[in-house]
């Protein structure tokens, strides 16, 4: 018997971890700017960007790295500002209590929803998860004593331990910014965890997986609660932040854009979600302010991308950067 | 010899079509049993039944004396039964090491482990690395497994199905779409391999299957129409009218 090879080293690339600290410190250095030029408009647009970042990198465990293309992940996001809204308007603004019941209702709709929709998969997959995304969007919209289709404004709003640091313009800011860069790190520890093995490999070849000894449906339906999870905090997050709360938070428009985040950036990649959830707000915004018909010009330049960057934005980076090289 | 594998009257039927009529069949400890028949005969399907991907209509499945039947994949793996598929089935994007290593963490610990890193895990490493070597394909272990050559897939399957340190192999055909040389070297693993695992092996390489097999069960249409050892069965009139006959004419 031949002598046993030493398994080959493990490479941990550098230029992602780069890029993902540019971004995180050019984030930190906004209040700074908007100093300068802008004012609270660009921390409040930042903070939008940033919530919605955690959402996308969310939705990338499912998408990228389980194959599980959920078309009703606004949802999550609309079940965790719902809760905040509600239970401010109801009195409960202390935040200790307010997370942990975000979270709670997250996971267990998150639990039964995803129960039946990971025993179907492809496009009835992506239809099934559709339409729990919409009965969130009408039930929220039918609970008229909380605003129904209009929304919900918290006039008052949470407390963490009695304070009212987090509604302060720093205050806020900060506890988005760090939430984003917990989850950036955290989605990648899962990523490169046994678990998350198991999830990339079931994504590829789900017999092969199960015929090895896994339960592909615990795995799957784990990262489907997981990311629920993450979406109901930023979900509470947006609501803190917003001080408004409606049922179109949850809308299947939202969730569609979500997808666009995550396809733009670059699925399955450290940084595709983050950038892709940046980039489409700000692209967004500045067109936006450059014409009132700005889905003209939004809509042709996602296709542009779609065609010539493969593998996202973060594709057209290494593309660049293996040129330069 | 006990039974580590042991099927009784096992039936199947797609609507009309019965692909599976009545078989018993056992496998003992320390032997390879080959199951031959022409295409079609319901080899594979015996085989899914086996190992989980389909449930049989009736009659029952006994693994190490314990009934099987009503089990999943993924259960009758964890059991210890480890299985190769016909049509090369790997994990493309990972690399040939990861694909190994994924196979011994179903059996070392818990997978529910969210922030470990799984690739720099050693006794996962080793466990695979011990797997390939004995493979031969330990010089291949950091190339994307998508890019392996046929025959190299076809060796990553086995690595694959060692690594769960299965109690016994189902074998769906290892050498198909093999070269001559490949096939041979296969076939010399396999002699070694068979002492520790038990193997129940489809193949359509007779001389493979000569070589190797302790024991060769016929099916023809869903039926086992005989079963002996090697020398009785290339024999036997009704295996070589089924089968023998065709390909040896």
């Amino acid at each position: 018997m031949s002598t046993l090879e030493a398994a080959p080293p493990v490479t941990r690339p550098v230029a992602p971890l780069v890029i993902a600290g540019a971004i995180f410190a050019l984030l930190a250095l906004t209040p700074l700017f908007s100093e300068l030029y802008g004012g609270a408009y660009v921390t409040s647009l930042a903070v939008r960007a940033m919530i919605l970042a955690i959402v996308a990198i969310s939705l990338d465990l499912l998408m990228g790295h389980a194959g599980l293309v959920s078309f009703g992940h606004s949802a999550f996001v609309a079940i965790g500002a719902y809760v905040a809204g509600i239970m401010v308007t109801e009195g409960a603004q202390e935040m200790a209590l307010i997370l942990p019941t975000a979270i709670l209702c997250a996971a267990g709709f998150a639990a039964l929803s995803g129960a039946i929709c990971l025993r179907t998969s492809g496009v009835s997959f992506i239809m099934i998860t559709l339409a729990f995304g919409q009965m969130v969007f009408f039930g929220l919209g039918s609970l008229a004593q909380y605003g129904g289709d209009d929304g919900l404004t918290l006039w008052s709003s949470p407390e963490v331990f009695g304070t009212r640091w987090l509604t302060s313009k720093e205050g806020i800011y900060w506890v988005v910014l760090l939430t984003l860069i917990t989850t950036w790190a955290l989605t990648h520890r899962i990523v490169g965890s046994r678990f998350g093995r198991v999830l990339r490999a079931a994504r590829q070849n789900p017999t092969r997986v199960a015929s090895m000894g896994y339960s592909v449906f615990r795995y799957r339906l784990t990262a489907y609660i997981i990311a629920g999870v993450v979406s109901a905090i930023a979900g509470v997050l947006w609501a803190t932040h917003a001080a408004f709360v409606s049922p179109s938070l949850g809308s299947w428009q939202r969730s569609g854009d979500l997808i666009v985040m995550v396809v733009l950036g670059g699925m399955a990649t450290r940084n595709g979600a983050l950038i892709g959830a940046l980039f489409f707000i700000l692209l967004e915004e500045v067109l936006s302010s450059i014409t009132h018909d700005w889905r003209l010009i939004f809509g042709p330049l996602l296709v542009l991308i779609a065609l010539h960057a493969r593998g996202g934005l973060v594709g057209l980076l290494d593309r660049v950067r293996g040129a330069a090289a | 010899m006990t039974a580590v594998l042991e099927l009784t009257g096992v039936r199947k039927a797609f609507g009309a079509l019965v692909v599976t009529d009545g078989v018993d069949l056992d496998l003992r400890d320390g032997e390879c049993h080959a199951l031959i028949g022409p295409n079609g005969a319901g080899k594979s399907t015996l085989i899914h039944q086996i190992s989980g991907v389909l449930a049989p209509d009736e009659g029952r499945i006994a693994f190490e004396g314990r009934d099987v039947t009503s089990l999943s994949l993924a259960e009758r793996a964890i059991a210890g039964l480890g299985r190769s598929f016909q049509i090369t089935s790997i994990i493309p994007e990972f690399t040939v090491l990861e694909n190994v290593a994924l196979a011994a963490q179903a059996r070392e610990g818990s997978s529910f482990r969210f922030f470990g890193r799984a690739a720099e895990e050693a006794a996962l490493n080793e466990a695979a690395m011990e797997a390939l070597t004995r493979i031969g394909l330990g010089t291949r272990a950091g190339i994307t497994a998508g890019t392996l050559s046929h025959g190299e897939k076809r060796l990553l399957e086995l690595a694959i199905a060692i690594a769960g340190r299965p109690r016994a192999l189902l074998l769906d055909e290892p050498m198909a779409g093999m070269g001559r040389a490949e096939s041979e070297a296969l076939t010399e693993t396999l002699k070694t391999l068979k002492s520790t695992y038990p193997m129940l092996l489809i193949e359509h390489d007779m001389e493979a299957v000569f070589r190797l097999a302790d024991r060769v069960s016929v099916l023809v249409a869903g039926a086992i129409v005989a079963s002996g050892r090697p020398d009785e069965v290339r024999t036997d009139p009704q295996a070589r009218a089924a089968y023998l006959g065709e390909d040896h004419a």
